[in-house]
C-alpha cells in the first residue's frame, strides 16, 4: 500500500504551546513538510524569533539559533556568509519582522542575502498580549488601541511586503493565507518556491502568511479564519508579489 | 618566521592581529575613532577570502556576529562607545547562548554623543556586563600597538576556550596612534597561535556549532528557558565559569612594585603614562611603582591582596572620574589608603599633573 500521509521528519512528535486555532502550528508543519521534501533537513538552519514562536526550536528537528526580537535575519545573514553550503531562514512575526527588526528586514533583502524569510502577519503581538502590530488593520481593537486603531493617530497598517518588493535583492514575495485548506495548500507551495530559490542560489525571497490570533482577536477558531478571509485580505491582498 | 618590523596604527594591528588569529568574519559600522579598523578589515577580509559586511547599524552587526558565531566561526566586530552601547543587548545574548565572540571597544568620551576625544569612560559598562543580565564579558586592555597585535590572538583563544565573549577595550590614542610592531613575534603560550598562519580551518572544530544535523540530532542555540529553575541552572552554570575565569586568567603587569610606597594603579594608555612618571621618579630615588591590570575582568585582585601586607598609598589614574577605582578600593578592602587623579570629556591626566599629585601625597 503506498503512504500518502505521515508525521514529518522534521517536526518533533510533541504537542504545542500555541492556544486553540493558533496558527503558528500549522505554519511550522509545512515549513517541516517542505523540508523533508526537498531533502534539506540535514543542511538547514532555522533561526527562530521573539514572539509566540520563540520556542519553534523545540518543534522542528533540525538546527537552530534563536534570534534576539527583530534581529534574525542579522544571525541568519551571519550563519550564512559563513556556510554558504547549508539552507538558512527565519522565522518572524510582525512584529519582529516590521517593527523592531525593520532595519534588518530591509538591509538583508537589500542586500540580496541568500535567504528565505517566513514572516507570520497575525495583526498583533501575541507573545505581550495582543498590543498593536504594525499590521494591526485600522479599527481593529487591541491592547493598547483600546478604541480602535486610528490611521491618523496611529498609522496606517504596514504592507513591509509590498515595500520589500520594490528592491533590487529581493527575487520572490509572496502573501499566502491559512485561512482554508486550499489556502494552506498554496501557503505551502509559496514556502516551498522561497526555499527553493535558496537551493537555486537566487536571493533573498520572502512568504507572507496571514496566520490567526483567535485569542488577542477575542474570536472562536473559526471566527478567526473567517475574519482573515473577509476582512484582513481585503487590506493584505493574497497572491505573488514579486 | 620572517621577523619583520612594519609601522603601523593600533587600530590596523588589531585588524592584522585578528585576521593572524583566524577571524573569518567581520561586521561592522563605521565611528570615530575606530574607522581605520573597519576600513582595514573591508581590504583585507576580502584579500584572505573571508567576510567583511558594513552592517546596516552596530545592533545588526553584533546580531551578525552572533550568527557567524553560532555556525562556529570566529567571529568580531568593533565599535567606539556610542556603537558599544547599542551593542550590549546582542552582547548579553553572546554571554547567555555562551557563544564566543570579541568585541572591540576604542573609547572615547561620552555620555551621549560626547566627542571623538580619547576616554576611559566605559570601564563600567565593559567590566560589569554592560547589558542585561548576571553576566561578564572577559575585557582585556592593551596599552601599546604591540600588545593590540598580540592580544587578538588570546581574546580569540580565550573567546572560544570559555565560549563567552571577549572585549578588547583600548581608546582613542591607541587606536590612531602609530608604532612599530613586530608581526613575527612569538611569545609563549601565544605561539601556538602564530603558528596557525591564518588559516581557520586549521582551528578546532567546534562541537555544539550549528551546522545542520547530519549524523547527529539537532543543536539548538538559545538563551530562553521558559521555566524559572532552567534559567536559574544556566546562570548557576555562567557563575561556575565566571569564577574559573576569574581564577585562572587574570592578568597584570607590575613595575616596581616590591619596595614603593606609592603604588599607581592604572591601564591602556594611562598606563604608558604611568611608566613614565615610574621612570623619572625612580631616578630621583623616590619609591614608585605601577600595578597594571591587562585584564579589566577578571580585575587581578590577587596582586592588591598580596601587596596589601605593607603600609602603601594606591593612586588610581583613569581618563575618567574614577570606574575602575571602585576594583581597586574593593580589592584593597579597607587596608590600605586608596587616593584618585582621573579626568574624563577627553582631557587626559599629564604627567606633571600625576607628579604633582604624587608629591601632594603624605606618605
Ligand atoms: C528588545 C525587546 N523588546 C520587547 C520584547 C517583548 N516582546 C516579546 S515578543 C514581542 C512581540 C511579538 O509580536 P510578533 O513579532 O508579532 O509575534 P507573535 O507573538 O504575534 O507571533 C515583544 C514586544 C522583547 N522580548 N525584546
Ligand atoms: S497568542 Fe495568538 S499567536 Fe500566540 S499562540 Fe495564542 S493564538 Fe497563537
Ligand atoms: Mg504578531
Amino acid at each position: 500500500m503506498k503512504k500518502i500521509f505521515k508525521h514529518p521528519q522534521s517536526l518533533r512528535k510533541v504537542s504545542t504551546h500555541y492556544c486553540a486555532g493558533c496558527g503558528h502550528g500549522i505554519a511550522h508543519r509545512l515549513i517541516a513538510e517542505v523540508v523533508d521534501e526537498l531533502n534539506i533537513r540535514e543542511k538547514v538552519i532555522g533561526v527562530a524569533p521573539v514572539g509566540c514562536a520563540v520556542v519553534a526550536y523545540d518543534y522542528w528537528n533540525f538546527d537552530c539559533c534563536e534570534a534576539a526580537h527583530g534581529r534574525a535575519l542579522a544571525v541568519a545573514t551571519g550563519i550564512k556568509r559563513c556556510r554558504p553550503q547549508n539552507i538558512v531562514f527565519t522565522y518572524q512575526g510582525d512584529g519582529d519582522l516590521a517593527a523592531i527588526g525593520t532595519n534588518e528586514t530591509i538591509h538583508a533583502a537589500n542586500r540580496g542575502e541568500n535567504l528565505t524569510a517566513i514572516f507570520i502577519n497575525n495583526a498583533v503581538y501575541g507573545m505581550t498580549g495582543g498590543q498593536m502590530a504594525p499590521t494591526t488593520l485600522i479599527g481593529q481593537k487591541t491592547a493598547t488601541t483600546p478604541y480602535g486603531r486610528e490611521a491618523n493617530y496611529h498609522g496606517w497598517p504596514l504592507k513591509i511586503s509590498e515595500i520589500l518588493a520594490l528592491l533590487k535583492g529581493v527575487v520572490y514575495v509572496e502573501r499566502v493565507s491559512l485561512h482554508a485548506p486550499l489556502e494552506v495548500l498554496k501557503a505551502k507551495r509559496a514556502i516551498k518556491q522561497a526555499f527553493f530559490n535558496q537551493i537555486e542560489k537566487r536571493g533573498f525571497s520572502l512568504v507572507e502568511i496571514l496566520s490567526p490570533c483567535p485569542t488577542y482577536w477575542q474570536m472562536s477558531p473559526k471566527e478567526a479564519l473567517d475574519w482573515i478571509k473577509e476582512v484582513m485580505t481585503k487590506e493584505f491582498p493574497l497572491g505573488r508579489i514579486k | 618566521m620572517k621577523k619583520e618590523k612594519i609601522l603601523i596604527s593600533g587600530n590596523e594591528a588589531i585588524g592584522e592581529g585578528a585576521i593572524q588569529a583566524g577571524c573569518f568574519f567581520y561586521a561592522g559600522y563605521p565611528i570615530t575613532p575606530q574607522n581605520e579598523l573597519t576600513a582595514y578589515m573591508a581590504k583585507r577580509m576580502l584579500q584572505e577570502k573571508r567576510i567583511f559586511i558594513q552592517a546596516e547599524s552596530e545592533v545588526s552587526a553584533i546580531n551578525m556576529v552572533l550568527g557567524a558565531s553560532s555556525c562556529g566561526f570566529r567571529a568580531m566586530t568593533s565599535s567606539s562607545s556610542p556603537g558599544i552601547s547599542l551593542k550590549q543587548e546582542g552582547i548579553s545574548y553572546l554571554a547567555a547562548c555562551q557563544l564566543p565572540a570579541v568585541i572591540v571597544n576604542i573609547m572615547r568620551a561620552g555620555p551621549g554623543l560626547g566627542n571623538v576625544f580619547p576616554a576611559q569612560s566605559d570601564y563600567f559598562q565593559a567590566t560589569k556586563g554592560g547589558g542585561h543580565g548576571d553576566y561578564h564579558s572577559i575585557v582585556l586592555a592593551p596599552s601599546n600597538i604591540q600588545e593590540a597585535f598580540d592580544f587578538m590572538f588570546l581574546a580569540f583563544d580565550l573567546a572560544d576556550k570559555y565560549r563567552n565573549p571577549v572585549m578588547i577595550l583600548g581608546d582613542g590614542i591607541l587606536g590612531q596612534m602609530m608604532e612599530p610592531l613586530r608581526l613575527s613575534v612569538v611569545s609563549g603560550q601565544l605561539s601556538d597561535r602564530y603558528n596557525l598562519k591564518t588559516k581557520n580551518r586549521k582551528l578546532k572544530a567546534k562541537s555544539w556549532a550549528l551546522t545542520g544535523c547530519k549524523k547527529r540530532s539537532p543543536h539548538i542555540i538559545r538563551s530562553l528557558y521558559l521555566k524559572q529553575k532552567e534559567i536559574e541552572e544556566l546562570n548557576l552554570l555562567l557563575q561556575k565559569k565566571y569564577k574559573t575565569i576569574k581564577q585562572k586568567e587574570s592578568r597584570w603587569q607590575e613595575v616596581d612594585i616590591e619596595d614603593a610606597k606609592v603604588i599607581m594603579v592604572a591601564y591602556g594608555t594611562m598606563a604608558r603614562i604611568a611608566k613614565g612618571v615610574v621612570k623619572k621618579l625612580r631616578e630621583k630615588n623616590k619609591k614608585i611603582g605601577l600595578i597594571r591590570p591587562i585584564t579589566l575582568w577578571p580585575f587581578p585582585q590577587r596582586v592588591f591582596e598580596r601587596i596589601c601586607q605593607r603600609r602603601i598609598i594606591f593612586l588610581v589614574i583613569e581618563m575618567s572620574y574614577g570606574q575602575m577605582l571602585e576594583d581597586v578600593k574593593l580589592a584593597v578592602e579597607g587596608r590600605a589608603k586608596v587616593e584618585f587623579l582621573g579626568r574624563g570629556g577627553g582631557g587626559i591626566p599629564k604627567e606633571q599633573e600625576i607628579l604633582h599629585k604624587i608629591e601632594s601625597l603624605k606618605i
